[in-house]
């Protein structure tokens, strides 16, 4: 016997009245962005819930990249922990080996020389340009304005040519030693860095011409992803993205360390707090860190580029290989690493995405007790949902790209 | 107003909650009693200005007691000043209030206290693991927490399975134990042929925790 189904056919102009007299909703959708996905630059996964297109709420999934930086830390001498200083930002290795040194040598309550101090500047301030050239760029080239990340790249081979100039590496650069550097810049080095900074400022007009009138650029990003100057103090967010919400708090101007105040450039802050302003303070940090390099190098003071304390740095090492005493320093300080006084200290540095702090608990001896290293992409990344909440899915990749973190930062 | 007037005025205010202070390289370290911090972070936010946390981080100092703390790094963008914060936490009871509803930044710092330390904190929105998957047994951090790990259940991976052949690790003719044994036992040419050494990875010395 055949059964009889009953089917109620609606037409379609009552289908429409029905839509129109109710509000519409539909089901709430869950999807996953990532680990895997071009434009979370990383191993970020988003747990995106939508509605339509609408986003209606997300959950960042971080963790992908954890290593253990901070236990690898406390089973190592300090001095062997600034290998994995370049793995943090990786985008600005240089930057966060310059960081961790301070860290280091304010908990041993030691000064570096003036050279030295110059010298870190120039890395700093070089890992910047090259850390906003792949900000913006990937940025840029997520919204769909492939042009950027490629001018970015021309101009960031050649910073990792003067890395490699300077410290033989062109990416894991563990250049800065506690209480000095691996070694002083070579003669050829500042006549290598004058160059590019006379090339450097014509890129940055190219990308400021590419982009910043771009019709499609700018209606992609103006008021999407607002943060306003409250929540960025509340979430404790630092670099760019602070500063776009419109609240100048530079760690080179409110705590100067490595000589940033003999230095003159400005802080660019935003207005809005929206991509397009925290996208424009990445510009113009730019072109203030060409200043920066252009003074250091003009003002580069001569003499020693280490601190003198053989109980910490390494010896020459052609010292090492004919004199007794620099040999037995040179084998404590390798075997037993340096004799660090118990006690806490914490040193942030404005690093190209924030405030990078490192923590350092000290029970004496070699190797940290603890190190926290509070890295700006992780607290930064923590403003998502906030920034997110009520734009469409196609704005997340813009609000992503503006944020600027690094998943080896973040995840540690 | 400077670490040392704030430092005062929380003497004053709270009494017997609020330890000796600690200096050292510039640096003002104040031990809260582990019942007051919620009031004290919310007197320090509304009345000192103290309107950004910086950083919130686990310590273990094992073998001590009260084995744990947990430092918050307070700043005030006003003055221009760090306070540190420190409150104890025994081992018998892993908790501590909450601060995620005063700034919050704490959110994630503190599920990654929790995370590393096992410290849970009361009256938290949202306390999960961060960085570790949910479901792993372990927290990393604590100090009878071995470098080399400790292998776990979760999750199942294809490796796990049976499904994929592992990479070698260990055994292979240019790779060494890593963090179980000394320097010249992770040679590879301690050993004279790969039975051997592959002999020795079997029985991997335990060091013992610090």
């Amino acid at each position: 016997m055949a059964t009889q189904y009953e089917m109620e056919m609606i037409d379609s102009a009552s289908r429409a009245q029905q839509a129109m007299e109710g509000e519409l909703h539909g089901e709430k959708m869950i999807i996953n962005m990532g680990p895997q996905h071009p434009s979370t630059h990383g191993v970020l996964r988003l747990v995106v819930e939508l509605d339509g297109e609408e986003i209606v709420n997300v959950w960042p999934d971080v963790g992908y990249l954890h290593r253990g930086d901070e236990k690898i830390a406390e089973n190592m001498t300090y001095t062997q922990f600034i290998p994995y200083t370049d793995r943090l930002d990786y985008l600005a290795p240089l930057a966060n080996n310059v960081a961790y040194a301070y860290a280091v040598e304010k908990l041993c309550g030691m000064d570096v020389p003036p050279r030295c101090k110059y010298i870190r500047v120039i890395c700093a301030e070089l890992a910047r340009i090259s850390s906003h050239l792949l900000g913006i760029g990937a940025m840029a080239m997520d919204i769909g304005a492939m042009t950027v990340f490629l001018y970015g790249f021309r101009e960031r081979e050649k910073i990792y040519d003067l890395c490699e100039c300077i410290c033989g590496a062109r990416f894991t650069t563990s250049y800065t030693r506690i209480g000095g550097l691996a070694n002083d810049m070579p003669d050829d080095f500042l006549p290598m860095l004058r160059s590019f900074l006379k090339d450097f400022p014509r890129t940055v007009d190219e990308i400021d011409k590419l982009l910043t009138r771009n019709k499609i650029f700018i209606e992609r990003n103006r008021d999407i992803g607002v943060l306003s100057k409250e929540d960025a103090i509340d979430f404790g967010a630092t670099g760019p993205n602070l500063r776009g919400s419109g609240l100048e708090w530079d760690i080179r101007k409110a705590h100067p360390y490595s000589s940033y105040e003999d230095f003159e450039f400005d802080v660019p802050v935003g207005t809005v707090g929206d991509c397009f302003d925290r996208y424009l303070c990445r510009m113009e940090e730019m072109r203030q860190s060409v200043r920066i390099l252009q003074q250091a190098a003009d003002n580069m003071p001569d003499g020693a580029w280490n601190s003198p304390d053989a109980k910490i740095l390494l010896p020459e090492k052609k010292a090492t290989l004919t004199k007794m005493e620099e040999l037995i320093h040179h084998f404590i300080n390798v075997t037993e690493g340096i004799n660090a006084p118990p006690g806490e200290v914490y040193f942030s540095a404005e690093n190209p995405k924030g405030e990078l702090g490192f923590y350092i608990v000290s029970k004496g001896g070699g190797a940290p007790h603890r190190l926290k290293i509070r890295s700006p992409s992780f607290v930064n990344l923590q403003l998502l949902p906030t920034l997110a909440k009520g734009h469409m899915m196609s704005d997340m990749v813009a609000i992503l790209g503006s944020l600027d973190f690094v998943m080896g930062e973040c995840d540690r | 107003m400077t670490p040392v007037e704030t430092i005062e005025r929380l003497q004053l205010r709270f009494g017997d909650a609020i330890g000796t202070p600690v200096e050292f390289r510039g640096e003002y370290t104040v031990t809260v009693s582990r019942e007051k911090i919620v009031e004290v972070c919310r007197y320090l936010k509304s009345d000192c200005a103290f309107d950004m946390l910086t950083d919130l981080s686990g310590v273990d100092n094992y073998g001590d007691d009260p084995r744990y703390e947990v430092d918050y790094l307070l700043y005030s963008l006003a003055d221009r000043i760090h306070l540190r914060l420190k409150v104890h936490v025994s081992e018998d009871d892993l908790t501590v209030d909450s601060v995620a509803g005063i700034w919050r930044t704490a959110d994630w710092h503190e599920r990654e206290a929790y995370d590393m330390f096992g410290i849970c904190f009361r009256g938290h929105p949202n306390l999960k693991r961060i960085l570790m998957w949910e479901g792993y047994p372990h927290f990393p951090l604590r100090k009878d927490f071995p470098l080399a790990g400790i292998p776990s259940e979760l999750p199942e991976t294809a490796v796990d399975a049976g499904k994929v052949e592992r990479a070698p690790m260990l055994g292979g003719p240019f790779v060494g134990g890593t963090g179980t044994r000394h320097a010249i036992q992770r040679e590879p040419r301690h050993y004279d042929t790969i039975a051997e050494q592959q002999e020795a990875l079997k029985n991997p010395i335990k060091k013992e925790p610090v």
